[in-house]
């Protein structure tokens, strides 16, 4: 299977009054919308508004307290995603080509190692530990995960953070290769990083 | 390669370049070794009480190792990527736990050998010891798989761990040092092998439930 689809299933998810909350604290009441294959949905909204409360909802790794989100087009949501947070996930000790041998294992795919770090340009730092990248580099090394596992939906947090110019434009080409396939991507944004969202989402306005 | 598979290699290259056994085994022989200073070299006493104690050095060694054990996957977001696994976060955590086992454990079984002739345990019996021993920290590793996984989120865990981990860790304990003793070592035996195999099916289990409430 190639990195970029183009996708059999066609996938769409849809959020139905989602109510967030952080600790006690409310960030967001009745967030109703839906997205459809084939869209790239920018998410935006101030600090500490929950852009990454309502990623992880999505992403499944906690139950929101209200509302429900609706997956069609997929069996098992957790298997069909892809989350690039904050976090790299990265081990210090491991060399980047290790992190892709490791991530192959855990999505359960073969042969893509070294297409995905063509694609994001790690090449060169293939046998460096992951603890000498820059931070740029790191970011880099998650994204691969992206290129690496044919995943239906992306869940970016602030994917761009730490990118130079290039490596924001191989990330808008990853992203519209992939929607132009038949898979959605959400992102949380600052600022638009490329591709023409198909939609602009704001959260806690 | 398979999701088991493959976190069980990246925790073991992990775990070797992190030191692997090293501070556990310096640990380990350091507590035991002093036995027989702090004791005096009476043979007679050191016989009826030195090699049980091969049991709690071990015991603490072990204990040592678990701190960081999902509280880094935790930290680095590895477990956020764990959790979008086809495969089970039980089997990633068995995986672990394995791997802590083999790189720890193993080891510290073997180096029970010379600890317990210089605590003056019957040469016959080391055999036995170093068995017991080796299934004795498979317990350990699948008791303390939880105890890592509750205190992941948890800023210097380590003493909650101990408080958690500890209670569960006297039946091997029990068992085990009846083994270095010299009593009943047959059924003794058995009971540690009983231990291990609770500790290595239940252990993995509660510890992804414990993982799963960690990552919200």
């Amino acid at each position: 299977m190639s990195g970029s689809g183009p996708f059999q299933d066609k996938m769409s998810l849809r959020v139905e009054q989602l109510s967030l909350s952080r600790g006690e604290r409310l960030l967001a009441r009745d967030l109703s919308f839906e997205v459809q294959a084939g869209s790239y949905v920018e998410i935006r909204g101030g600090n500490g508004t929950g852009k990454t409360t309502l990623l992880r909802a999505i992403g499944g790794y906690f139950r929101p307290r209200e509302g429900r989100i609706v997956f069609e087009g997929v069996e098992e949501p957790s298997l069909a995603l892809h989350y690039v947070g904050h976090l790299n996930g990265l081990k210090g000790g491991a060399s980047v080509r290790s992190h892709l041998r490791y991530w192959a294992g855990l999505f359960g795919v073969v042969g893509e190692e070294e297409n995905a770090l063509q694609r994001l340009g790690l090449r060169a730092q293939a046998d460096l530990p992951a603890r000498v990248l820059s931070q740029g580099q790191s970011r880099r090394l998650a994204l691969t995960r992206l290129v690496l596992a044919p995943r239906l939906l992306w869940l970016l947090d602030e994917p761009a953070a730490g990118l130079d110019a290039q490596g924001k434009a191989m990330l808008a080409d990853l992203i519209s290769a992939h929607c132009s396939a038949g898979g959605i991507a959400l992102a949380a944004v600052h600022e638009p990083i490329g591709p023409t969202p198909t939609r602009v989402l704001t959260v806690g306005a | 390669m398979s999701a088991f598979a493959a976190t069980f290699r990246r925790e073991l290259s992990l775990m070797w370049a992190g030191g692997g056994a090293l501070t556990p085994l310096g640990y380990f022989f350091g507590a035991t070794l002093l036995v027989p200073l702090a004791m005096g070299p009476e043979r007679a006493l050191l016989a009826v009480a030195g090699p049980p104690l091969i049991w709690i050095a071990a015991a603490l060694a072990m204990l040592a190792t678990l701190e960081r054990l999902f509280q880094a996957d935790l930290e680095d977001g590895s477990l956020d990527q764990m959790l979008l696994s086809p495969a089970p976060l039980e089997a990633l955590t068995l995986a672990k736990g394995l791997a802590l086992w083999c790189v720890v454990g193993l080891p510290l079984a073997l180096a029970a050998a010379p600890a317990a002739i210089a605590l003056q345990a019957p040469v016959e019996l080391v055999p036995a010891i170093v068995a017991s021993l080796a299934l004795g920290t498979a317990a350990f590793a699948g008791i303390g798989l939880v105890g890592a996984a509750l205190t992941a989120g948890v800023r210097r865990g380590g003493v909650l761990i101990a408080l958690i981990v500890l209670p569960f860790f006297a039946p091997p304990i029990i068992f085990g040092a009846a083994v270095a003793g010299g009593e009943q070592v047959g059924s003794a035996m058995a009971l540690v092998a009983g231990c291990a195999l609770g500790a290595a099916a239940l252990g993995p289990i509660a510890a992804a439930a414990a993982l799963r409430l960690q990552a919200e």
